[in-house]
């Protein structure tokens, strides 16, 4: 039981850290209908510009407590991600905005292969450690462990989404987005500065997706410039599964994926007595992704838009 | 682009500039046989430092034996290391291996990864040209039958029966779970242990599986626990060992961690940070200061290249046995030296080097190591 339990905990963490991925991908998707594959390397540029600072910090004040370092370099990597972002959105994306669906989706990749490329020159090969500043405590809940971390990682992800929810739903610029995602053009008649609210879509999604970046190699201990390519792919399976441009069903999506993957790789070995193993257990993510399309194209809370995608 | 004239009479010196510096190269004088010999290993890329470390270790040989003069069958005969870059990647590792006997290379010193040495053999297999890898250990590289493919460092083979045997005997591990990354190397290496293992008599309680860019082990891991285990065995390199070490750790996981010379480097403490107190790895070969000439060689070395990475001892020992078997050959020609490398009974820096039929290293040592106050040190050498 305590194993099973362990396994939830498991599932739900690495789900919460996908989440936070994945609403960068739907709200851009939810409004440009783009699928930005370049998000996954934002989140892993945040991871590493966060790096950088946090060691910067602790060179310049070594006594500093932990918890306020790692926030220092949160603090800016997010104006960091926002604003190569908005970069991306101004020269990669919007020039082809009226272009076939396929270019910003090529265009999409190249920028994601350009970052990576970029990160390698400047961060190196290496696989980066980050330092144990933070507070390592644990709980411990019917033998099963949960770590101080992992909560905040989970409470983080859901916050996030209830306050994005909040935003898409009950503000001006919200209203502003709901209008553009159903048509740009009339929403620009009504006197919405289309443009603007793009531009804020994709700046709030880098937002989250540097939170996301420095917590991820926070609890793995480390960054590469390659780690933003899987859980780009998983956090984009994970958004449509949820049901791609819709927040909550990004948030659901993420939390299915993660505990179906440590779930799957737990016990797939003890199920099938050995035949299969736990290396595959980054094939459930891809295997979900393909079920999903071809029984309930539009995700488990999406709604049908059979003239989209 | 237009073609203009200015382009074309660039380009044109440019390519006479190409042919020009060629003719430079294989310009010799007339009593002087140039020999070429190719060093492969990684020169860019995550292992870059150990790949110039190799072709170092090569290089002064190379300088040595040259500046001491070489003569064969009568003829003085100037040495020429050709160095190439194969990047740590096997598609790489071919077309540098192709671009090699291209060139006419009498010997291979080469390559670092077993990856790459494996898909580069049979090249040099199919031209007739000796090779000798300083640092593969997968058991493959020699289980191909080639008869130009040599190594002068321990194998998987064993290296696996050294942890297997020592998990069980030397830390008294009954109950065993072993993971591997599915690399040739890694899966390799945990094969040969979880065999060794069973045979002094431990139990192998799970076999998990992961690959070589993961950074979560929670699942495998949370499995593992549920059979109670007291020691885990990985098979794998330092990126995945040491998240891992801190995720049993962190899921309460007290089984030990053992590991090969995949975990067995600085990189390894860095990652896994304080959790890599206690972990245990093995690597081939003797320390660097129990080898019989060591301590000579270090100094000689630090001296020309600095601080020594690994496996250059063993480049340098390379050469001298290809050198060795050049001179009881009195030749440098492939077909005569091949006939040489299995009489091969060298005393070189990292010890006495023979080959068995295969182009193995006879009694290669295996070193096993523990990490104590965030250091790799010394436990015992297994001969």
């Amino acid at each position: 039981m305590d194993i099973f339990l362990q396994q939830l905990i498991n599932g739900l963490v690495l789900g919460s850290i996908y989440a936070l991925v994945a609403l960068g991908y739907t709200m851009v998707y939810g409004i440009l209908e783009l699928i930005n594959f370049a998000h996954g390397e934002v989140t892993m540029i945040g991871a590493m510009v966060g790096l950088t600072v946090i060691g910067l910090i602790m060179g310049l004040a070594p006594d500093l407590p932990g918890i306020l370092v790692v926030l220092g370099g949160v603090l800016v990597a997010i104006p960091a991600c926002m604003l190569l972002a908005y970069s991306i959105e101004k020269v990669a994306y919007r020039p082809l905005r009226k272009a076939p669906r396929l270019a910003p989706l090529i265009t999409a990749i190249g920028v994601s292969i350009v970052l990576q490329n970029v990160a390698m020159l400047v961060w190196g090969r290496q696989y980066i450690s980050f330092p144990r500043i933070l507070p390592e405590g644990q709980y411990e809940l019917l033998g099963a462990h949960i770590s101080y971390l992992q909560i905040f990682i989970v409470v983080l992800s859901l916050s996030v989404m209830a306050s994005l929810w909040f935003l898409v739903q009950r503000t001006r610029l919200g209203r502003a987005m709901r209008a553009t995602a159903q048509s740009k053009e009339v929403a620009a008649l009504m006197g919405v500065d289309v443009d603007r609210v793009i531009s804020a879509t994709f700046l709030i999604g880098a937002a989250i997706a540097a939170v996301a970046g420095v917590m991820v190699s926070a609890y793995y201990g480390l960054a590469h410039y390659y780690m933003g390519f899987m859980l780009g792919l998983k956090a984009f399976s994970a958004a449509v599964l949820g049901g791609i441009g819709n927040i909550a069903g990004a948030m659901l999506g993420g939390m299915l994926l993660g505990i179906i993957e440590a779930l799957g790789a737990g016990y797939i070995g003890d199920i099938t007595g050995g035949f299969l193993g736990s290396h595959y257990q980054d094939v459930f993510a891809f295997f979900v992704l393909i079920l999903v399309l071809v029984l309930r194209p539009s995700g488990l809370l999406g709604e049908r838009v059979a003239s989209r995608a | 682009m237009p073609v203009t004239r200015r382009t074309l009479i660039v380009s044109s010196l440019l390519a006479a500039g190409l042919l020009v510096g060629c003719g430079k190269k294989t310009e010799t004088d007339s009593d002087t046989l140039v020999v070429k010999i190719g060093s492969v290993a990684p020169l860019t890329g995550p292992q870059a430092h150990i790949g110039k470390d190799n072709e170092n270790g090569a290089r002064m040989a190379v300088d040595e034996i040259n500046a001491q003069g070489l003569e064969l069958g009568g003829k003085k005969i100037q040495l020429m290391l050709i160095g190439e870059d194969d990047q740590a990647d096997p598609k790489t590792a071919t077309i540098v291996a192709q671009k090699l006997v291209d060139q006419g290379v009498q010997a291979v010193i080469g390559h670092l990864n077993s990856g790459t040495t494996i898909p580069a053999s049979k090249y040099y297999h199919d031209a007739g040209i000796p090779q000798i890898s300083p640092s593969a250990t997968a058991i493959a590289y020699t289980a191909q039958g080639y008869k130009t493919a040599y190594r002068v460092m321990a194998n998987d083979e064993q290296q696996g029966r050294v942890l297997g045997q020592y998990a069980v005997t030397g830390m008294g591990a009954k109950r065993i779970a072993v993971i591997d990354d599915r690399t040739a190397y890694g899966q390799g290496l945990a094969d040969e242990f979880e065999k060794a293992a069973k045979a002094a008599g431990g139990e192998i309680v799970a076999r998990e599986f992961t690959h070589d860019r993961a950074t979560d082990f929670t699942a495998i891991l949370t499995s593992i626990k549920g059979k109670n285990p007291d020691l885990l065995f990985f098979g794998g390199m330092d990126p995945q060992g040491g998240p891992m070490a801190q995720q049993m750790k962190r899921l309460g996981l007290s089984a030990g961690l053992l590991g090969g010379d995949g975990l067995q480097n600085v990189n390894f403490i860095k990652l896994a940070g304080t959790d890599a107190e206690g972990v245990t790895a093995s690597s081939p070969g003797l320390p660097l200061e129990a080898m019989p000439g060591g301590p000579d060689f270090k100094a000689k070395f630090e001296a020309k290249y600095g601080v020594i990475q690994v496996y250059a001892p063993y480049a340098y020992d390379a050469v001298h046995v290809l050198v060795a078997a050049m001179k009881r050959a009195g030749s440098s020609d492939p077909a005569k030296v091949l006939a040489e490398l299995p009489n091969t009974d060298h005393q070189g820096v990292t010890g006495q080097l023979k080959f068995d039929q295969k182009g193995d290293t006879q009694g290669g040592a295996v070193t096993l190591y523990r990490v104590k106050d965030g250091q790799w040190t010394v436990l015992e050498t297994v001969q």
